[in-house]
């Protein structure tokens, strides 16, 4: 009983513990580049990547517990990124939203 | 120590370095740039705490358009601070005083998704919950709700004896085959937002009233011209 425990905590926390450490270590690199960037497109870069990198931790996070309706969110954090991104850059060049 | 617990551990440690640098940049762009990291960072969180509606929104609201308003302001009113950087103590001591308050109350909970907290066993909110969506209008659990009504009125004498519960969730009016709602509340939103959540409810909308008055005030008579700002 024990030893399937203890396995099965190794089967669902090994991957979710390296994968979600792998992201994180690359939020961690976007994160400082966010901070210290030269120029402020950087940190615009920055932040979009990081919503990537939060769409895959929401498709991870519904792989490793077995929900693929996770994968939707995903998709729908993908969007979201995509949209806030133009519509920043869209502001910061046209002064407007038109 | 689970592995999920050592990942939320890292993303709330990332989380407050988002934070200290928003409060810390000087370059406005920069600091709105963060505050939308930290919305998404926030979102990691919720998402792995299993509250994915509250993520959607963080991201959505956070991420999405506060992160516009800000930059909308900041063509307005340009991208530097200005350095007048006065600690004002007694607003910093309450403000750590009602985080500790906040942190002391919070010593109470039940740990973490247990399932013996009184959100999952208390038997007026786990019963007549699941009642209520079973006997909705034309479903097939209209029978089973009765067969089920009947058990847990047997199992309610027993669980409340004392009348206190009784008087802050709405009046019982009697009749053995309704429960405290039925009647007053026929649709199961309205049942869950008002009825069984009313305080919640009740407290987002202060919430909301107080944001509000606040900009209210803020925005009152202020139509001065705005200052032209270079941004990038």
């Amino acid at each position: 009983m024990m030893l399937a425990q203890a396995e099965s905590m190794l089967h669902t926390d090994i991957p979710t513990l390296v994968g979600g450490l792998a992201l994180l270590f690359g939020i961690m690199l976007l994160l400082v580049r966010a901070i210290a960037g030269p120029t402020n497109y950087d940190r615009i870069l920055a932040m979009n990547a990081i919503g990537t990198k939060t769409a895959l931790f929401v498709a991870l996070l519904g792989f490793i517990t077995e929900r693929p309706a996770f994968l939707d969110i995903a998709l729908a954090y993908a969007i979201l990124n995509f949209v806030g991104t133009i519509a920043i850059l869209k502001f910061i060049r046209h002064r407007r939203l038109g | 120590m689970s592995g999920i617990l050592i990942i939320d551990l890292v993303l709330l440690a990332l989380v407050l370095i988002t934070a200290v640098a928003t409060v810390e940049s000087r370059n406005l762009f920069a600091a709105a740039v963060i505050s939308s990291i930290y919305s998404l960072l926030m979102a990691c969180f919720w998402t792995s705490m299993d509250a994915v509606d509250v993520a959607y929104t963080e991201a959505a609201v956070g991420a999405g358009i506060s992160t516009i308003l800000l930059i909308g302001t900041l063509v307005l009113t340009g991208t530097r601070e200005t350095v007048r950087r006065i600690v004002h103590w007694p607003a910093l001591l309450l403000c750590m005083a009602v985080g500790g308050v906040l942190i002391y109350g919070t010593l109470d909970m039940p740990a973490f998704g247990d399932p013996h907290a009184p959100a999952h066993e208390h038997p007026l909110y786990a019963g007549y919950t699941k009642q209520d969506i079973r006997k909705a209008p034309g479903s097939k659990g209209a029978e089973a709700y009765e067969a089920s009504l009947t058990a847990a009125r047997d199992g309610e004498h027993e669980a409340h004896g004392e009348d206190t519960e009784h008087s802050e969730h709405g009046e019982h009016n009697g009749n053995a085959h309704q429960d405290y709602f039925h009647g007053h509340v026929p649709n199961q939103v309205t049942s869950i937002i008002v009825a069984y959540r009313g305080f919640d409810t009740m407290f987002e909308t202060c919430v909301i009233f107080c944001a509000g008055v606040g900009m209210i005030v803020l925005l009152r008579g202020r139509r001065g011209n705005p200052m032209k700002g270079g941004l990038l």
